[in-house]
């Protein structure tokens, strides 16, 4: 079986402003986005035949392509499980660029997540239909257990128990992601760091999480260009190899809500990521110089740390009471400041920030990276890549 | 309609057109023991109602001709409007309710005074659309006399009324978070309506799973059957919500993942507990919330633990 590690790569991105209010439509922040990750390639839209966005994205692949003058597509697809399939469209454009289904593929994803629809709110119609989420979601809907921060909060809990894990030690990630954010003039946050005493203070969406545990609600749209290395190396950017790239369910998976497992403790479809990941790009946790961490709320950035292997089961907290994810730290998590302190664009953003680490321009750039470890959202079943120089 | 109204007035007319009827005599003669009771029950401190010259209050007029609580049949005896009244109740005007009483007093009464009353049905209005449903008035007149002379009249005006049927329950709003129900999880809910907390027992290997499906996914047995819980657990973990606010909960309120001693796991909210108590292994029982006419839910409540 040949692996798909080493064959394709990222070779161009691109963003729009992160706002609260873009002011503009969803389609159209997408174009812009497609628009500037192929100026960054040096492609133009008809060398384009492939599609990959993820759900809960209001663009039709097609729409998209329509709006950028992108011609025949032989290839698209929509990858299941909102922000947890973030790198799965990766994940797809490289198989489909491997496999030859397409040559130059375009992920995407934009929205209007602030001023349109937030994914934060309630939705009373989760638990309506008999569907098989419908039903899933029907177990815990009319207690009201309805918005994503009261779903992971839920873990939190049960994490906080077993481990003698404090609000603090969630309140530490939040500190380092807006020290990063606030030196990022992308960045929402930009010039505006936190204290642990701040974070203590912010006021209680889903107890045990503060509201300065949870990520922003951000408008803005990112996209990358995904093709064969060998093309990338002639494009107009080094490109960031795709290492391994994979997606991850567990036993017992369901969509935030996975509490009827024998351990709640832990995020086995991030185990099953991981597993992957090492085994294709060969590569070991201590031959990462940075990672990108999902950090939609901050308790699963300890759970994540420890499903990959960069620290022991119930330690994670140990490593960042030590600084290990600041920027200066063992291992820097998420210099762009992640989803608490750029903006939340489903985890797109930290695509975009691996390619810019390994080719060497990013903002809080970290010295000598090789290799960037990428995360999608957790709770679901989700998905992570690992990209490299070359 | 018309045919009862007509019934109804004509034996009306009847009952006025026989004028005053037979006179009755007082229990007692007009005495010094029951004004005092009646001016102390009232808190009437005039002193023409005290000593050797005292009258009686007029407005205890009625007092004096009252039978008391043990009426003798023999002495029972009927008034002009009593058939009216009988016929009201036959045909549904049940309710009472009195509307008018005027009075009209000609001199006072002096101590031993006999006194005899006779009463004479005046009229009847109706039928009346009221508050209290529809009903006719029925009006008479009360006259007391002391040997011939007439010493004091009432003029009273009674409703006698259809009550209306009990306003049925107003439905409830309906409960904005609710579960969608499928052949797969139906008897869980039934359950819970029958008020019994149903696990999912797989027919074939026996394994009980919640949440349920339709399958087996150890033996694949599409057999299913169930066990009812013994309702108690214990928290396995819990989040208190606080925003943003969630349709149908008023915030800040508790949801918990419970164990149970059956071995499956459950999410419902805690109630019946101050939010800061919760914690992580409180022990719990089930309690079923009826959140609106149709909707019942599982919740949780501590169970206050052994001294």
């Amino acid at each position: 079986m040949s692996s798909l590690s080493g064959r394709t790569a990222v070779a161009g991105i691109g963003a729009t402003e992160f706002s609260k209010e873009s002011g503009r439509s969803e389609l159209h922040l997408a174009a812009e986005a497609v628009f500037a990750a192929l100026d960054d390639a040096g492609l133009s839209p008809s060398d384009v035949d492939g599609m990959v966005t993820y759900t809960q994205d209001a663009n039709d692949e097609i729409a998209v392509a329509r709006e950028v003058g992108i011609g025949d597509l032989s290839f698209f697809s929509r990858v299941h499980y909102g922000g947890g399939a973030a790198c799965g469209t990766v994940l797809h454009a490289a198989m489909a660029v491997a496999t030859g289904a397409a040559e130059v593929v375009v992920c995407y994803r934009a929205f209007n997540e602030r001023s349109g629809r937030r994914f934060g709110q309630p939705n009373t119609r989760l638990g309506g239909e008999p569907s098989s989420q419908g039903l899933e979601m029907s177990w815990h809907v009319p207690y009201g257990l309805i918005t994503p921060a009261a779903w992971v909060a839920m873990f939190a809990r049960r994490y906080m128990h077993q481990n003698g894990v404090t609000s603090e030690d969630f309140g530490r990630v939040a500190v380092a992601m807006r020290r990063h954010a606030s030196t990022n003039p992308a960045a929402w946050f930009h010039g505006r760091p936190i204290t642990l005493a701040d974070h203590q203070a912010s006021k209680w969406i889903v107890d045990p999480l503060h509201l300065l545990d949870c990520c922003q609600e951000s408008d803005g749209a990112v996209a990358l260009v995904v093709t064969t290395a060998e093309r990338a190396r002639d494009l107009r950017r080094s490109p960031a190899v795709i290492a391994a790239a994979a997606q991850g369910s567990g036993t017992g998976q369901m969509m935030m809500t996975s509490y009827y497992r024998d351990d709640m403790t832990g995020l086995p479809e991030m185990g099953v990521v991981g597993r992957k990941l090492w085994k294709e790009s060969g590569l070991s946790p201590s031959e990462i110089q940075t990672a990108v961490i999902y950090d939609h709320f901050t308790p699963f950035v300890l759970t994540q740390l420890e499903e990959l292997g960069f620290c022991d089961r119930g330690e994670a907290k140990d490593f960042i009471r030590n600084g290990g994810i600041e920027i200066d730290g063992h291992l820097p998590v998420n210099p762009h400041g992640g989803q608490l302190g750029e903006a939340y664009i489903h985890g797109m953003n930290g695509i975009a920030e691996a390619v810019r680490q390994i080719r060497g321009t990013a903002v809080n750039q970290v010295a000598g990276v090789q290799n960037v470890l990428v995360t999608a959202g957790t709770g679901v079943p989700t998905s992570g890549l690992i990209l490299s120089q070359g | 309609m018309t045919e009862l109204r007509d019934h109804l007035m004509a034996l009306a007319d009847k009952a006025v057109a026989a004028g005053d009827g037979p006179r009755h005599a007082a229990p007692h003669p007009v005495n010094a023991v029951m004004i005092s009771h009646w001016t102390e029950a009232m808190g009437d401190r005039n002193p023409a109602y005290t000593g050797p010259d005292a009258v009686a209050p007029p407005a205890m007029i009625q007092v004096w001709s009252m039978e008391g609580l043990s009426r003798d049949p023999a002495k029972e005896f009927r008034r002009p409007m009593d058939d009216v009244f009988d016929a009201l109740d036959e045909a549904g005007y049940t309710g009472v309710v009195a509307t008018n009483c005027e009075h009209t007093y000609h001199r006072y009464l002096s101590m031993g005074e006999e006194l005899t009353s006779s009463t004479r049905m005046l009229d009847m209005v109706g039928p009346k659309r009221t508050a209290l449903g529809e009903g006719y008035f029925v009006t008479w007149n009360v006259t007391w006399f002391s040997g011939d002379e007439p010493v004091a009249e009432m003029m009273f005006r009674l409703l006698k009324f259809q009550p209306l049927r009990p306003v049925e329950k107003a439905k409830r709003e309906p409960y904005p978070l609710r579960p969608a129900v499928n052949d797969d999880t139906r008897f869980f809910w039934d359950g819970v309506q029958a008020g019994e907390l149903r696990i999912q027992k797989c027919g074939g290997c026996g394994e009980l799973r919640h949440p349920p499906g339709p399958v087996c996914p150890s033996c694949r047995s599409a057999e299913r059957t169930h066990v009812v819980a013994s309702g108690t657990g214990t928290v396995y973990s819990y989040v208190v919500h606080h925003h943003p606010p969630v349709p149908g909960q008023e915030t800040p309120f508790v949801v918990a993942v419970v164990e149970l001693p059956e071995g499956v796991r459950m999410v419902g909210n805690i109630v019946q507990c101050p939010i800061g108590e919760v914690y992580v292994g409180m022990p719990v029982r089930v309690t079923y919330q009826e959140m609106d006419d149709e909707l019942t839910l599982p919740m949780w409540a501590p169970i206050p633990e052994e001294a």
